[in-house]
């Protein structure tokens, strides 16, 4: 009732504060717009400058697509320079294919046992130790892989111990927590009542994981792998420590080889800006980058799939 | 107090964004800055100042990193900041001749890396020599290479050390990266010749990661500045010369490249301070040997580009 009898003067006092609160929301709106702008031109920038960059090497040095793409000979400092990019190219997916074939299994039954099977010890203990390996740096893990698994390899395998194989270890082994931990929060997230219905026909454990609550993750399962790969993929310092680099598509897993992203790093320092040695890494950078936008596509597809 | 959040959030932004412009338009200016304590220095004023930005080689920039630290100790240079970065020959070259930087280092001569008319507008400085060595797994069992047996190991024509008088072991070639500068070092003056990988080799960026693969695997053979050699691997002798400083400084040795800082013109005078300063007999007896690198002063022999040696 006291609503109905407001003075002029109480109708001022109340209108203050309004006018504060939209300039406030004006205010908020214009730094996170600035914000966005922001990001918007650091996306777009990068994106052109590594494409105008990439593209120069076909464009101004008059490398061709095809060589750069089926080529199989890469020798960007011979006398007769020439920049087949394939053992790069398939080097990369070797390697991430192999990482994500070994990973992926391990990383699914260590988040159904997280969840699964002992979901409050998973939740407290092994949920954050594995996520610890996730914040180990990269060069610790090549590190660690040139002076344990290198020698492991070599010593019981044969071979010289560097090679894909021991590129595909590490990375397996740092893929692990990214599959891991979307696979275990995705478990996590399902409704209770299907595990529920499911046991309440009469299905085992075993039978709910498998019948019930894997098909029901699998678009997030797939994400996570997908994840997981495109780390992989991206991954410079650890795989090139590792896998030897030579320039070559290998014809063995205990042989050297190169990725994309090793031969990146072991170019960049080392060629003059502009020249076309300095270009055609750029072409692979270009590359690298179109994959990573494959593998976004990819995981924002999944995830439309796993909302309906 | 939390309404004012949003305005100051805002200001933060644009001094971030102002600074980061900011930022951009100084290193433009950072050269010009050094280009005008050139011209106080030449008025006779004792009171060097400025700021030099060395970027490049990662071989060299352990020394330069050394010698700057003491450079910048020094009371007569109190004034001068050095800036040491690594980055590359190929990254030291370019942007010592766009300007970036004061100093480019790098382990080869500006003309291999840089077109003709950008490399003649730098000026070499040569401040050390570095030398190196072919270097063999010890379980090889060889002690000397010729030339030629060089090369076909390197081009993957020999593939068992017993080719070349060792035990009955597999080769496997550790090079380096194929634009690097030791590599090109080791393909001009040992190998003669540029090299292609061959199929199962290895390449790595590191002296030390070499080393250590060179000292694990069975058969291995690689090449390392003479600072890097230990009990651990096995130098190999060239021609039947051994690879020690004596040899490389007497001209007996050719597997040796100098170290350059590069100036884009005639460096300004803080930046001529630092650079006399690195070839002072002072440095060059302590820093430079100390660091492995052999001193200016001691090569009885000269090289050019070209890579003809004359006497000094």
């Amino acid at each position: 009732m006291e609503h109905s009898k407001v003075t002029p003067r109480e109708a001022q006092r109340r209108r203050l504060p309004l006018e504060k609160h939209r300039l406030e929301d004006w205010i908020g709106r214009i730094y996170t717009s600035i914000c966005v702008v922001f990001l918007i031109a650091v996306i777009v920038s990068i994106v052109y400058f590594v494409t105008s960059k990439g593209v120069a090497t076909f464009a101004v040095n008059g490398v061709s697509l095809t060589e750069f793409f089926f080529g199989t000979h890469w020798a960007p400092d011979a006398a007769e320079p020439s920049f087949g990019a394939l053992p790069a190219i398939s080097g990369s997916f070797m390697v991430t294919l192999l990482a994500a074939l070994l990973a992926s299994p391990l990383s699914i039954a260590a988040a159904l046992f997280m969840t699964e099977i002992v979901p409050t010890f998973g939740k407290r203990i092994l949920q954050p130790a594995i996520e610890l390996l996730s914040g180990i740096p990269s060069v610790v893990y090549g590190f660690i892989g040139l002076t344990l698994i290198v020698p492991f390899l070599r010593d019981n395998v044969g071979g010289q111990g560097i090679g894909v194989g021991a590129g595909a270890l590490v990375l397996s082994i740092m893929i692990l927590p990214t599959i891991t931990s979307v696979a275990a929060d995705a478990l996590a997230s399902l409704p209770r009542g299907l595990r529920e219905a499911s046991y309440a026909l009469g299905a085992t454990r075993w039978q709910t994981i498998y019948r019930v609550v894997l098909p029901t993750v699998l678009p997030a399962l797939l994400t996570g792998i997908v994840l997981g790969m495109a780390r992989a993929f991206g991954e410079a310092l650890a795989v090139q420590m590792v896998i030897g680099n030579a320039p070559y598509i290998p014809t063995s897993l205990l042989e050297s080889a190169s990725t994309l992203t090793s031969v990146i790093t072991l170019g960049m320092g080392n060629t003059a800006m502009g020249s076309i040695q300095n270009n055609a890494l750029w072409s692979m950078a270009l590359v690298l980058m179109l994959m990573t936008f494959v593998f976004i596509l990819i995981i924002r597809l999944l995830e439309r799939r796993n909302r309906i | 107090m939390f309404k004012k959040l949003p305005i100051m959030l805002l200001t933060l932004t644009m001094v971030l964004v102002l600074a980061a412009c900011g930022s951009n338009g100084g290193t433009t200016s950072g050269s010009g800055a050094g280009g005008d304590t050139g011209s106080t220095g030449e008025t006779g004023s004792s009171e060097l100042s400025g700021s030099i930005l060395a970027v490049g080689s990662t071989a060299l920039q352990p020394l330069v990193e050394q010698v700057s630290q003491k450079f910048m100790a020094d009371s007569k240079y109190a004034n001068v900041s050095v800036q040491v970065q690594g980055g590359g020959s190929g990254t030291g070259l370019t942007q010592v001749s766009e300007g970036q930087a004061n100093i480019g280092n790098s382990d080869v001569f500006a003309e291999e890396k840089l077109d003709a008319d950008k490399a003649a507008e730098l000026k070499d400085h040569q401040v050390a020599v570095v030398a190196m060595a072919a270097v063999a797994n010890p379980g090889a069992n060889v002690k000397d290479l010729k030339k030629q047996q060089l090369v076909d190991i390197f081009t993957g024509k020999v593939t068992n050390w017993k080719e070349v008088g060792g035990a009955d072991q597999k080769i496997v070639v550790i090079n380096r990266p194929s634009s690097s500068g030791t590599r090109a070092t080791f393909e001009k003056y040992a190998l003669g010749e540029k090299t292609e990988d061959p199929a199962g080799s290895i390449q790595q960026d590191s002296s030390g990661t070499v080393k250590k693969l060179i000292a694990e695997t069975p058969g291995a053979i690689g090449y390392l500045a003479l600072s890097y050699l230990d009990d651990s691997v096995a130098p190999l002798s060239y021609d039947g010369v051994e690879p020690t400083v004596e040899n490389v400084e007497a001209g007996k040795y050719p597997i040796w490249a100098y170290e350059h800082m590069y100036t884009k013109g005639e460096p300004d005078a803080a930046t001529k301070a630092f650079l006399d300063y690195m070839l002072s007999e002072d440095v060059q007896q302590s820093d430079v040997t100390e660091l492995g690198y052999i001193p200016m002063s001691g090569m009885q022999v000269q090289r050019d580009a070209e890579g003809k040696v004359s006497q000094k």
